[in-house]
């Protein structure tokens, strides 16, 4: 089956998006939440580091070895992961600060690995560019819409800026660790109702899991 | 050495700053594995394991061999490849000797190297300049408040299975639910911490 570039960028963003559908990368996208900003900063670097390994594992993809492909994915993420945290550190601190620990943590961010081992690795560079551009670009809305919920019900206000009425009358409980579960709760209900063919992953099992290939327990687990 | 501050700092670790309720770490494996008991414990337990482990081998690393040659900016590679290598390590010893126990636990060791609760916990033993004893009770603390969460987790959703929630929201919408309510209840833990030793 072949996907026109169109259809591969659309679909990292609806059919297939990370946190909505595939409920991916669910750590940092109910941690970092809780203001619209860090939500659109931590996007942005996933969608770099994606980017990243994306292209040089597609880059290599003649050249890694099939057996010990996993420890060189794990290098290349990690490597770029640290250069979107010292691009961070030096241009953006209050943002380096407000993500504190999933900034490195993006290293670990099973989006990332799913791409590699599903796509990069077995498609052309530009295919690959595109399909990182739009997983990156589905990940940083999804995030942006749970944060967007949560800082205008919990602190009313939305990137900063303070919205009346609701300034003095938040709810605190969204900024909190509960309110991140409830609102992804509702999203994921939402994105129940409105998509006809259910394809929200029901349960998390192997058919989900981006490592299950690697992970050579297919059906245990 | 400071008993107390032990205590505190794995006290913090269980019930204040819980990792999977509190921080948001290791939700994955928190929503996958706790659909029974017995696998919830065995993943509960693994995760201690490997935390205590990474932290025993991260921390000689990060103070004694990058911070003494200026490579501080390579800690996210290294405990990464580190903790992977680790629990390669691991898999392939159990198998060996401990069949037993590798029988219980084996099946979620794969799980360990992509978890980001494990990864955290070493770094913030660095970021928190905690000494060798602090980030091990820390890191035994993590996987303890892991596997209480899992463990009360489990309770809860046996009855949510059983119950029969809006079309939409069957599955994991409500079991997030039923997340958000235990991570409230831990807020009652807040401020046992100031108050444990007056």
């Amino acid at each position: 089956m072949k996907l026109s570039k169109k259809d591969i960028f659309t679909r990292g963003i609806i059919k297939e998006n990370p946190v909505l559908v595939l409920l991916l990368g669910l750590c940092p996208a109910l941690a970092v939440s809780t203001q619209a900003e860090n939500a659109i900063g931590l996007g942005l670097a996933t969608t770099f580091v994606l980017l990243g390994s994306n292209v040089v594992i597609s880059i290599l993809r003649g050249i890694i070895p099939g057996r010990t492909r996993i420890p060189c994915y794990i290098v290349l993420i990690a490597s770029f992961t640290v250069l979107a945290k010292m691009a961070i550190e030096a241009y953006a601190h209050p943002l380096y600060q407000a993500l504190g620990i999933f900034l490195p943590l993006i290293a670990v961010n099973c989006i990332i690995f799913a791409r590699a081992e599903m796509f990069a690795s077995k498609n052309k560079v530009i295919d690959s560019v595109v399909d990182a551009l739009g997983t990156g670009a589905g990940f940083t809305l999804a995030l942006l819409a749970i944060a967007s919920v949560r800082e205008i019900l919990g602190s009313g206000s939305w990137f900063g800026m303070s919205i009346p009425w609701l300034e003095h009358n938040h709810a605190m409980i969204f900024t909190l660790a509960p309110g991140g579960f409830i609102v992804l709760a509702c999203l994921l209900a939402v994105v129940n109702k409105v998509s006809k063919e259910r394809k929200v992953a029901r349960e998390f099992n192997c058919a989900t899991c981006p490592a299950a290939e690697a992970c050579g327990r297919a059906g245990e687990c | 050495m400071d008993f107390r501050a032990l205590i505190v700092i794995m006290m913090s670790a269980v019930l204040v700053n819980n990792y999977v309720l509190r921080q948001f770490l290791g939700v994955c494996p928190f929503l996958g594995v706790s659909r029974d008991f017995k696998s919830s414990v065995g993943m509960g337990f693994a995760v201690i394991f490997v935390m205590m482990l990474a932290t025993t081998v991260t921390w000689p690393i990060q103070i004694f061999l990058l911070n003494t040659s200026g490579l501080e900016f390579m800690q996210t590679v290294v405990f990464i490849l580190v903790i992977a290598t680790l629990v390669q390590l691991v898999e392939v010893v159990l198998k060996r000797y401990f069949p037993a126990l590798f029988a219980s636990l084996g099946v979620y060791l794969p799980l360990m190297t992509t978890n980001c609760a494990v990864l955290a916990v070493t770094i913030s033993n660095i970021n928190q300049g905690y000494t060798y004893a602090e980030a091990l009770v820390h890191a035994l603390g993590a996987g303890l408040g892991f596997l209480l969460a899992m463990v009360l987790f489990t309770g809860v959703r046996t009855q949510t299975e059983s119950a029969d929630p809006p079309e939409a929201f069957k599955g994991i919408p409500i079991t997030l639910i039923s997340a958000a309510l235990l991570s409230l209840a831990f807020f009652g833990f807040d401020g046992v911490i100031e108050n444990i030793f007056r």
